[in-house]
């Protein structure tokens, strides 16, 4: 049986890596006494996919995981079961079944939605900054020493202003596919905002038909 | 004081320039965040070494557990931040805070620091300067929390004593029930400090170093040690519990890779093997034994609870304990049809030792470990660990046999009265190790030398004896470097500047505390990792304080000398030790005193509490004498003057 969990991972939770989320959803998995299907030789792996790696220190109300069950179970009752065996900042917010032989799910996910709120002294003319930024015919950056263009990985932007709170939102639609992914951290860089003044949520993953 | 809510906000902002942020922010399953208002005392427990290590100590996550079941107490944890999470705490103004509620350290009642081992004593140092504590106890007043150490290293207090107001000598399981009951009166009964502290040093097995007050001779030795107040104890009886009280289970499951990701259950405690140069073997006893029911429930609950891949069973020598083969198969039954690596460590060079691990299942890929610690007779005769090399090879030849391609020998050299002669023939028994294994499982077979170098340690037989010098010490490295060269076999070995480091650290006295405080203020830290090594700032605190390092290392003690730690015990006699050590220079061994007892004074100290506790658990024979208060002068181990 082929699980589809659908998951937030907030608070500490922000600050784990991508491996080590597969890590914490196997122990989980056993302290649910969910039968996992092991890849076979020396080093059996339990067969887990997650959607799409979510950036270091960003927060997330849409993460999805695959998890393959050498059993079928009740859904209500795993659920409730996998909750229980989870840390408090993995909120669990559907569990659906989902078919075994679909591709897997990373090759599914097309672009992802992020909000990031950012202080208003970076908010004067955000929206004219956003437009220039998608007007641009290319955004050449440098990220781990590799110069790479940011423009075509960015769909949409938009401002999003919270009145009287000090802060303003900055919605971002990105890029997902594998080899071609926007992190939102660079386009708030690219809009001269410090990324590490903002708060970033992910917010949608938006997958192929 | 930050509130926990700036020091997130500060947090957030440095977290993505550090390796690992995982390290910093807790969340993890298991761990425990109460309310910060429902309790009378909060208690920061500390490993003053980075998370990575510190989140699997087990003798931290008993006191965590035993608190944390407190309605009226609190525990958190804190560990020491690695130099770049530091640079920018320090950079940001962030103290250090406790995981579970991100509140300072210093609004807490109570830090207390493990320090199982001597390289972390500037680590504590560093860490009460970064939590904004003042770093000497003299200079801590109502405001600021009491700070207490404990752990194995702990046994000798003194060189740490000007910066802990109290030291737990001993098991911690109930003696922190004891200091936070005394806590409790803080605001009532005990509002000034010094009076605080005094009902502290009333608690059995709790030394204030305040109320103790060393005399030298022209010489630097210890003359006596004066008790400074009423009603306190000296010398200071390590505590113990009568029974192990049930193991935790509910271990922290950390969301980072740690060294060890495992759930553990402590089998036995203590041991009775009498290996001389043993500091936990010494300092642990009595044995006290769990039961194999407790032991695999306990096991069950905890894979249960924590999901993890691995299970330790852990004690100082697993075969001796009495249920072993039992433990083993209800152990093996019972994870039958799951994905579990068990692990057995300190097991005894014998072929049952094989079977044993064979029924676990373990984990073929890891090797298989043993410690013979020396490789000549005469060597295991004075450190009374005393295995046949045909032993040795018939074991390790059967471990290849069966399958192991890798196997793990531990040594040590520098032991008292060691020749080149004695270390030739730890490579010439590598080499032997090796060749026979060729023979039953061929070119495959590797095997892995790891020497380190014996540090004496306090209260043990051989507390009188000397380091090794650096040059021996180098020398017989050298030669096991020049003869192992095999390229099966790999050979690891300890710097000898660590060694010495260890060894002026375990043994020091009062007047060490101000060449640690020069030491961790010129930059000493993280003493045990390879690349803060700083053995020129050690040697300069030194040279600052007027002191000689070989003072500690290599002075030769005399039988009568008066130690440091003399006044702080593990309830195994001095003059036992001293006689133990005579034996050894005989080339006396001594068999595992449960077969015989010694009359080591466990007994004496701890009468009422075996009486109490008869049978099986306690593997030192029943008293059968009249109860403690009947006779006059008991349970107080002897001095030799
Ligand atoms: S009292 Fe006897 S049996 Fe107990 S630890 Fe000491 S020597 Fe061993």
């Amino acid at each position: 049986m082929r699980l589809r969990v659908a998951f937030s991972k907030q608070g500490a939770l922000r600050y784990i890596g991508h491996l080590d989320l597969h890590t914490l959803l196997e122990r989980a998995a056993r302290r649910a006494a969910l039968p996992l299907v092991y890849s076979q030789g020396f080093h059996p792996a339990p067969k887990i996919q997650i959607a799409a790696a979510l950036p270091l220190g960003f927060s997330s109300r849409a993460e999805m995981a695959d998890l393959w069950l050498s059993e079928d179970r009740d859904l209500v009752s795993l659920r409730a079961d996998l909750q229980s065996a989870l840390p408090r900042d993995i909120q669990i917010l559907d569990v659906q079944q989902a078919d075994d032989r679909a591709p897997a799910l990373q090759t599914l996910v097309v672009a992802a939605e992020y909000e990031a709120t950012i202080p208003d002294e970076f908010a004067s003319d955000l929206t004219s900054r956003l437009a220039a930024l998608m007007e641009a015919e290319s955004l050449p950056r440098v990220r781990r020493g590799k110069t790479y263009d940011l423009r075509p990985l960015i769909e949409s932007l938009e401002a999003a202003p919270a009145e009287g709170s000090g802060e303003t939102r900055v919605l971002l639609r990105l890029a997902a596919r594998e080899g071609a992914t926007g992190r939102p951290d660079e386009v708030l860089a690219a809009l001269g905002i410090p990324p590490e003044s903002a708060r970033v949520e992910r917010i949608r993953l938006i997958f192929r038909d | 004081m930050l509130t926990p809510e700036q020091i997130e906000t500060k947090l957030d902002r440095i977290l993505l320039k550090v390796q690992k942020p995982g390290r910093y922010v807790g969340g993890e399953l298991n761990s425990v965040v109460k309310d910060w208002d429902s309790a009378d005392v909060r208690v920061a427990l500390v490993f003053p070494d980075i998370y990575d290590i510190g989140v699997s100590n087990v003798g931290l996550k008993i006191l965590y557990d035993q608190v944390n079941q407190r309605g009226d107490a609190l525990a958190e944890r804190a560990y020491a931040p690695w130099t770049d999470m530091e640079a920018l705490m320090r950079a940001e103004g962030i103290p250090l805070y406790a995981l579970e509620s991100k509140r300072p350290l210093s609004g807490f009642d109570l830090v207390g620091f493990s320090l199982p081992y001597e390289t972390l004593y500037t680590n504590a140092l560093n860490l009460l300067d970064l939590a904004g504590i003042p770093l000497r106890a003299g200079e801590r007043g109502a405001e600021h929390p009491i700070v207490i150490a404990g752990g194995h290293s702990t046994i000798n207090p003194e060189p740490m004593h000007a910066f802990m107001d109290a030291f737990v000598i001993g098991e911690g399981e109930e003696v922190i029930h004891d200091i936070i009951n005394v806590l409790k009166l803080r605001n009532t009964q005990y509002a000034v400090r010094d009076d605080l502290l005094l009902a502290l040093a009333k608690i059995p097995g709790v030394y204030v170093p305040r109320f103790y007050q060393p005399h030298y001779m022209d010489d630097g030795t210890i003359a006596r040690v004066e008790t400074l107040a009423e009603g306190i104890a000296n010398p200071v009886v390590k505590r113990i519990v009568a029974k192990l009280p049930p193991p935790p289970t509910k271990f922290i499951v950390p969301n980072i890779e740690v060294v060890h990701n495992r759930a553990s259950v402590e089998i036995t405690r203590g041991c009775t093997r009498g290996c001389r140069y043993c500091h936990a073997g010494m300092i642990t006893r009595p044995v006290r034994e769990r039961r194999v029911d407790e032991i695999v429930a306990a096991a069950r609950e905890a894979v249960r609870s924590t999901g993890f891949e691995e299970l330790a069973l852990l004690s100082l020598s697993s075969s001796d304990y009495t249920h072993i083969e039992e433990l083993v198969a209800a152990i093996g039954e019972e994870f039958k049809d799951e994905k579990l690596t068990v692990s057995l460590p300190s097991l005894r060079i014998e072929s049952v030792s094989i079977d044993l691990v064979d029924k676990l299942r373990g984990r073929r890929g890891s090797g298989f470990t043993l410690a013979p610690e020396a490789a000549t007779e005469r060597m295991r005769r004075i450190i009374n660990k005393f295995i046949s090399d045909e032993d040795i090879i018939n074991t390790t030849r059967e471990i290849y046999r069966r399958g192991w391609t890798n196997i793990k020998l531990y040594f040590m050299i520098g032991h008292p009265s060691e020749t080149l002669e004695d270390v030739q023939a730890i490579a010439d028994l590598c080499k032997r190790v090796i060749a026979e294994g060729r023979k039953v499982a061929g070119m495959k077979v590797k095997l892995h030398a790891g020497v380190s170098t014996f540090v004496p340690k306090p209260q043990t037989p051989f507390q009188w004896v000397s380091c090794d010098t650096r040059e021996n010490i180098l020398a017989k490295q050298a030669l096991l470097k020049r003869e192992l060269r095999d390229r099966n076999i790999k050979l690891s070995w300890t710097k000898p500047e660590d060694t010495l480091l260890e060894s002026f650290l375990s043994r020091g006295d009062r007047r060490l505390a101000e060449v640690i405080f020069t030491a961790w203020k010129n930059g000493a830290k993280f003493d045990a990792w390879e690349e803060h090594r700083r053995f020129e700032t050690w040697m300069s605190a030194f040279a600052e304080h007027g002191l000689d390092p070989a003072f500690y290392t290599h002075r030769p003690r005399r039988a009568d000398e008066i130690f440091a730690w003399d006044h702080i015990t593990a309830a195994v006699r001095k003059k036992y030790l001293f006689q133990d050590f005579r034996r050894s220079l005989e080339g006396h061994i001594r068999v595992d005193c449960r077969l015989n007892c010694y009359a080591c004074g466990i007994l004496p100290t701890f009468a009422d509490l075996r009486r109490d506790n008869p049978g099986e658990g306690w593997k030192c024979p029943d008293v059968k004498s009249p109860r403690k208060a009947d006779v006059s002068d008991r349970g107080q181990p002897l001095a030799i003057r």
